[in-house]
């Protein structure tokens, strides 16, 4: 086991271009850090890691799905019509996760409320239609779809876990803070609930990726 | 096709609609100061973009110059106003439970569509708006210019909806709440635009230069508005 580099593309299923489409938007074109696309429903459901993890994997799933039926249909639609094509074609999506959520996970469909539904409205996934399924053949999109949705989750994840730890001492409702440090007069910070806390640590977040992926905006 | 066929019956329920939300305004004592706490409510206390973080991309695109936000936010509260209660329309007369009574099918429940519709009544609505503001005032529609057409896919349009069906507000209730969840993008969007003029010439570490500010701005512009909530 010397092979520490990436081994050799050998079959065209998995080539240069499929992982430059999954992997790219994971950090190097990060949905929200670079391409500042997304942030509408990303961050009111981030005040705890459950809801923000059930939230990134819908639009994982949304997205890689709503790729391929585009990417499949790309040379069926007609060009002045394509973004109500392609508003249809993600709410249909986004109505099956909507209706599998609240078959299997009632509560938690209820907290995120109406934050599931604006999963259609969420610009990643238009703008990966546009963008990329558009142009692009299936494989590759679904490819580019998921990549895109994990750049998004894991943001969401994070921003989530911070939340929730430091806003209610908590990870996935398990207590993480000791209660010896409570009786020492440790207080949770409110802030990290309330929107505001939200704006700052993505500024943060922004910032550090940033910082170490060497992007400035001009 | 469909949204054109569409509209003549929209119109007609929401004639009616209208008609029962006066009676219900001229019967119900207390009412006006209902409409000016949900009014108060959507702009400051609950504002749809700093308290919601919806229709953050395109605040983010731009507000980057003054003028422009203005142009966007004056649009985004003139769909706002018009959509929130046609959707209320169709929640109340085809999507709910029960909605399509008066279609002699009492036991429909259609609610599943209700992103679908939604999403289509709001295109429909930005398309005829786009019309009628190039006929009616063609400098007004310069003005806004692409914006107009982007509004379709900004998630404060589509969020208001929502939480409209979800907070249960009646027509009346719908139109305020729409008004208010516009002005209170605007002012946010405007207050922010300002800002950003300013930072220009202040100085950004690198990295934080462009999105890491303007979050962070709009994290404490967020909390001056929370200081409302005492209203």
């Amino acid at each position: 086991m010397t092979a520490t580099a990436t081994p050799p593309a050998k079959t065209p299923l998995f080539g240069g271009d499929e992982k430059k489409a999954i992997l790219d938007p994971l950090w190097d074109n990060n949905p929200i850090a670079l391409q500042v696309l997304g942030i509408c429903s990303a961050l009111a459901v981030t005040t705890r890691l459950d809801k923000s993890l059930v939230m990134g994997a819908g639009v994982v799933i949304v997205c890689a799905l709503a790729n391929v039926i585009i990417s499949c249909l790309r040379n069926l639609i007609p060009n002045k019509i394509r973004i109500i094509v392609q508003l249809v074609v993600v709410s249909g999506v986004v109505i099956v996760f909507d209706q599998v959520l609240k078959a299997y996970m009632y509560d938690l469909s209820k907290q995120l409320s109406v934050f599931v539904g604006l999963i259609i409205t969420n610009c990643i996934v238009m703008g990966r239609l546009e963008a990329y399924a558009m142009g692009n053949p299936p494989w590759r999109s679904l490819l580019d779809g998921i990549g895109n949705g994990l750049g998004y989750a894991w943001i969401l994840a994070v921003v989530g876990a911070v939340r929730e730890i430091f806003g209610a001492g908590k990870l996935l409702g398990v207590q993480v803070i000791p209660q010896a440090l409570y009786d020492g007069g440790y207080v949770n910070n409110g802030l990290m609930v309330l929107a505001p806390g939200a704006f700052l640590l993505l500024g943060i977040i922004v910032w550090v990726q940033r910082a170490i992926s060497g992007y400035v905006e001009k | 096709m469909l949204a054109f066929e569409v509209i003549p019956d929209l119109l007609t329920s929401a004639g009616e609609a209208a008609a029962a939300a006066v009676a219900a305004v001229v019967d119900e004592p207390g009412a006006a100061q209902k409409y000016v706490g949900i009014l108060l409510r959507s702009i400051f206390v609950e504002n749809i973009l700093l308290a919601f973080f919806l229709g953050m991309c395109s605040y983010l695109a731009v507000s980057k110059r003054v003028d422009s936000s203005v142009g966007l936010g004056i649009a985004v509260i003139f769909v706002l106003g018009l959509t929130v209660p046609i959707n209320w329309v169709v929640q109340e007369y085809v999507l709910r439970p029960g909605a399509l009574h008066w279609a002699g099918m009492p036991d429909s429940d259609l609610s599943y569509l209700q992103f679908l519709t939604f999403i289509a009544s709001i295109a429909a609505a930005v398309q005829i708006v786009e019309m009628a503001v190039d006929k009616m005032s063609p400098k007004l529609y310069a003005a806004l210019g692409i914006f107009l057409p982007l509004i379709a896919v900004n998630c404060a349009i589509l969020g208001s909806s929502l939480f409209m069906v979800e907070r249960k507000y009646s027509f009346g209730e719908s139109v305020v709440f729409g008004l208010g969840s516009g002005i209170g993008w605007l002012l946010a969007i405007v207050s922010m635009a300002a800002i950003r003029w300013r930072l220009r010439t202040a100085h950004v570490p690198g990295p934080l230069k462009g999105l890491g500010i303007t979050f962070i701005t709009t994290g404490l512009i967020a909390m001056a508005f929370m200081t409302f909530s005492g209203i």
